[in-house]
C-alpha cells in the first residue's frame, strides 16, 4: 500500500485523524498550563516595578534550563499549530461542494467551536507581536538593591502607555478567551474523557478558566495603560 | 382530504449526473396535505413533473419507517429536517406552513458523490464497516440465553449504539464532514459487549484507517451530529472511539 509507512505504531497512530485530534489535546492542555504560570507572573506587576523585575531576574537566571524550558514550549506551541493546520486543510477538502443554506441545529456547534481556526489565527499573530514588543523589545537597566537586572516593568509600562495596543491586548485575549472556552472541553473528548455526570462540568470550569484567563491578562494590561498616564512613570 | 391543502414553494438541488454541474431549481407544488410525509410530498411532485413530461428528482427512501436510513436530505439547512429524533421519510408536512419555501439539498461530503440530484453514493459507510466492524470468530452452536452475563448498563449502552441507522446525517451535518460518530457507534455495540473484546484492537485501527482513508474530515467536537442524528447516538461513542484507538494504536506493533 503507498502509505505503509504510516499505517502501524506511533507514526500509523499520529497520522490518523485521532491521533492528532488527541495530541491536539494534550499540547493544548500543557499550553493552558503555561499560560496560568505566566499570569501569576504577571499579577507581579502590582506590586511594582522591583518586584516584578526580580522575578524576571530570577527567571532569567536559571540560565540553560530556561532555555530548554522555552525550546520545549516552542516545540508544543509548534506542534499544536501545524497539527491544527494539517486538520482544517482536511476538513475543507472532506465537504468541496458547500451547502446552498446550511442551518446550524443550534443544539450542537457554538459560535467558539466555528471559530477556532480564526481565533487560532489571532493568538498567533498576538503571539509574535508579543514576543517582539517584550522578550525582544526595548532593555532598559534596573537596578535592584545594587545588581542591575532587565527593567521589563518599564518595558511593559512603556507598552501599554499606548491605547490602541491595549485595545489589541485586550481583543487578542477576548479571542483566546473564546478559543479555550471550546478548547477545554474539546481537549477532554478528544483523549476520550467523557461522562454524564463530569463533563458537564468540565465544561463550565473551562469556560471559567478562559474567563479568568482573558479578564487576568487584559486586566494586567488595562492596568498598565492606567499606571502609565496616572502616575507618568 | 381532512386538513386543509397547503401550497409549498420548493428549491430543490438538480444534477444529472456526479459528473455533471448541479444547480438549485425552483418549483410550486399546490394541493399538499399537511398529514402527507415528507417522501409522499416529493412522490405528488414527481407525478406533477412526470406528467408534464419532464425529470422526476431522483431521492433516495426504501422503509419509509425510520428504520433502514436510506432517506437523506438536508432539508432547510437541517440533515433530516427540522424535527429532532426523525428521519426524513417520518417527517410530516404539518411541520411546514402553507406558502413556506423549502429548500431541499443532498447530504454533501467528498466521500459521499452525488449519483442524481439529491441521491448521494454512501459506500463509504460500507466501507467503514467491512474494515472492522462485525465479529468474525466462529460462534459454534447458538449459546444459551444467559450464559454470557452482560451488566444490564453495558447491554443498554451496546444497544443505544446499535440503534444508529447509517443515514449519514452526522457527515451531512458536520461542519467538518467527518463520520465520527456513525463509526464510534459501530464501533461502539461492539466494543461493549464481550463477544466483540476479542477483535476490538484491529476493529478499532482497521475502522478509524479506513474513515480517514475514505476522505471524511476530523472531528472537532461541535457536537452537530449528535444533535441532527435520528436516532439519538450520543457523542459519549467518540469519547469510546478515542479511547479505544488509543489503546489499540499504542500497543499495536
Ligand atoms: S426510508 Fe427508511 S429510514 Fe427513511
Amino acid at each position: 500500500m503507498a502509505s505503509q509507512a504510516c499505517t502501524s505504531g506511533i507514526c500509523g497512530y499520529l497520522c490518523s485523524s485521532i491521533g492528532k485530534k488527541q495530541l491536539m489535546g494534550v499540547t493544548a492542555f500543557l499550553l493552558i498550563g503555561f499560560l496560568k504560570a505566566h499570569l501569576l507572573g504577571n499579577f507581579l506587576l502590582l506590586l511594582g516595578p522591583a518586584a516584578f523585575n526580580e522575578y524576571g531576574h530570577k527567571l532569567m537566571s536559571l540560565g540553560p534550563l530556561l532555555i530548554i524550558a522555552e525550546i520545549i514550549l516552542l516545540a508544543i506551541f509548534l506542534t499544536h499549530l501545524v497539527l491544527a493546520i494539517s486538520l482544517v486543510w482536511q476538513n475543507r477538502k472532506a465537504r468541496p461542494v458547500k451547502y446552498y443554506s446550511k442551518q446550524r441545529t443550534g443544539r450542537g456547534a457554538t459560535f467558539a467551536s466555528n471559530t477556532m481556526p480564526y481565533t487560532g489565527i489571532v493568538i498567533l499573530i498576538f503571539i509574535c507581536l508579543h514576543l517582539w514588543c517584550f522578550k525582544y523589545g526595548t532593555y532598559y537597566e534596573f537596578d535592584l538593591d545594587g545588581i542591575i537586572v532587565r527593567d521589563l516593568y518599564r518595558t511593559v509600562i512603556e507598552y501599554f502607555a499606548n491605547p490602541f495596543y491595549t485595545a489589541w491586548y485586550v481583543l487578542a485575549m477576548i479571542a483566546m478567551g473564546i478559543h479555550l472556552s471550546h478548547g477545554v472541553q474539546s481537549a477532554f473528548q478528544s483523549v476520550g474523557f467523557r461522562h454524564a455526570r463530569y463533563t458537564p462540568l468540565i465544561k463550565k470550569l473551562g469556560c471559567a478558566l478562559s474567563l479568568f484567563l482573558t479578564v487576568g491578562f487584559s486586566g494586567l494590561s488595562i492596568y498598565g495603560y492606567y499606571i502609565s498616564t496616572t502616575l507618568n512613570y | 382530504m381532512s386538513a386543509q391543502s397547503m401550497k409549498i414553494k420548493l428549491k430543490i438541488w438538480r444534477q444529472a449526473d456526479n459528473n455533471s454541474k448541479g444547480a438549485m431549481q425552483d418549483y410550486n407544488l399546490d394541493n399538499v396535505s399537511p398529514d402527507m410525509s415528507f417522501l409522499e410530498m416529493l412522490d405528488l411532485l414527481n407525478e406533477n413533473l412526470i406528467n408534464s413530461g419532464s425529470d422526476p428528482v431522483a431521492f433516495d427512501h426504501d422503509c419509509r419507517e425510520g428504520i433502514c436510513g436510506m432517506c437523506s436530505l438536508m432539508i432547510n439547512g437541517e440533515a433530516h429536517g427540522p424535527q429532532k429524533l426523525t428521519t426524513t421519510c417520518q417527517l410530516h408536512m404539518r411541520s411546514f406552513k402553507d406558502g413556506d419555501t423549502i429548500i431541499i439539498e443532498p447530504f454533501r461530503a467528498k466521500a459521499f458523490p452525488v449519483h442524481k440530484d439529491l441521491m448521494v453514493d454512501r459506500t463509504a459507510f460500507d466501507e467503514i464497516i467491512a474494515a472492522g466492524g462485525f465479529v468474525s470468530m466462529n460462534a459454534g452452536n447458538a449459546p444459551d440465553g444467559n450464559a454470557i452475563p452482560i451488566g444490564k448498563e453495558t447491554a443498554e449502552l451496546a444497544m443505544d449504539a446499535a440503534a444508529c441507522i447509517g443515514c449519514g446525517a452526522c457527515v451531512a451535518s458536520c461542519e467538518n464532514a467527518s463520520a465520527m460518530l456513525f463509526t464510534s457507534a459501530k464501533l461502539s455495540q461492539l466494543a461493549l459487549l464481550p463477544q466483540g473484546k476479542a477483535e476490538a484492537k484491529e476493529r478499532a485501527l482497521g475502522m478509524v484507517k479506513k474513515m480517514d482513508e475514505l476522505g471524511f474530515g476530523n472531528c472537532t467536537n461541535a457536537a452537530e451530529c449528535e444533535a441532527s442524528c435520528p436516532k439519538g447516538i450520543e457523542l459519549s461513542n467518540i469519547a469510546r472511539m478515542n479511547r479505544e484507538f488509543f489503546k489499540s494504536a499504542l500497543s499495536n506493533k
